[in-house]
């Protein structure tokens, strides 16, 4: 178990060097959701199954699809298209395969060790963490409700389209300014 | 399961967060900031985990969902700042917003 762990820690220092020295956003996105994964091996061998599935969920499903949205929104006009075909170059994801290839290796020997499920002291099963979540942390859990309600509101408000508003305020500017001239 | 030393979790932990910082201090590119603070609350919530896994207890992962969450709420209004900061100043430097309006 202790290679797996060493092996995976390798794993995600080195995307998170990556990360932060990649020039391309998607290259650093790549190597961001490999770095992701390998903590959630990190987070199986931890003792910690429901964590490890909530990273590949959340972090390397839905937060990452979220940074795509936003770098393939800021891509816009015909210089995408060659930025796509340069993006899909094997230079760019030969190095993020790699890495996932030793983390499906990693997978592929806790599914041959006869599965996850080995009961050992060590794990906290997700039902323990169910019942610490709505017990004694259920505060907590209204204040995270109540934080995401914020964070969508101000998404919301952030990506209105302000556009037609301030081409309105323009129109009535120009109005104006011809009634003053007149 | 747990035979790895908690001095090794948190040491991991440790050089995530610091590669994440010096992202944020490195990085001017906006997304790239936002990608360098996701590693520093993922470095942040395994800390959390393997402190939880050392004792065996669940208050761990309580903690990694509730940064779980906050992650969520924060990349969704940084992401609309990014879109409504390349709309304004057409750049995705990080620098070109230094200025303030008032």
């Amino acid at each position: 178990m202790n290679e797996v762990f060493y092996i995976a820690a390798a794993v995600a220092l080195i995307s998170t060097v990556m990360v932060i020295t990649r020039l391309n956003a998607i290259h650093a996105l790549l190597y961001l959701i490999v770095s992701l994964l390998a903590v959630a091996v990190i987070f199986f061998t931890l003792g910690a199954p429901f964590a490890a599935a909530l990273e590949v969920i959340t972090y390397a499903g839905a937060i990452m699809v979220l940074f795509v949205f936003a770098i393939m929104l800021l891509n816009l006009g015909p210089r995408s298209v060659a930025q796509e075909s340069q993006w899909l170059s094997r230079k760019a994801w030969i190095g993020p395969a790699i890495l996932a290839l030793v983390l499906i290796g990693e997978l592929a020997f806790f599914i041959a060790r006869g599965g996850g499920r080995t009961p050992s002291a060590g794990v906290v099963e997700p039902k323990q963490v169910g019942v610490a979540l709505f017990g004694p942390y259920l505060l907590g859990v209204e204040l995270a409700s109540l934080l995401l309600l914020a964070g969508m509101v101000g998404a919301y408000h952030l990506g209105r389209d302000w556009g037609v508003r301030e081409q309105e305020s323009n129109r009535a500017r120009e109005r104006k300014s011809e009634r003053a001239g007149e | 399961m747990s035979s790895i030393p908690m001095e090794y979790g948190l040491l991991l932990a440790g050089a995530l967060f610091a590669l994440g910082l010096i992202g944020v201090i490195v990085r001017r590119n906006i997304v790239f900031v936002l990608m360098s603070l996701e590693i520093m609350l993922n470095a942040a919530g395994l800390a959390f985990v393997t402190a939880g896994a050392k004792w065996a207890q669940a208050d761990g992962q309580v903690m990694y969902l509730f940064i779980l969450s906050m992650a969520a709420a924060e990349v969704a209004v940084g992401l609309a700042l990014v879109l409504k900061l390349y709309h304004q100043f057409r750049t995705l430097d990080a620098d070109a917003a230094s200025r303030m309006h008032g």
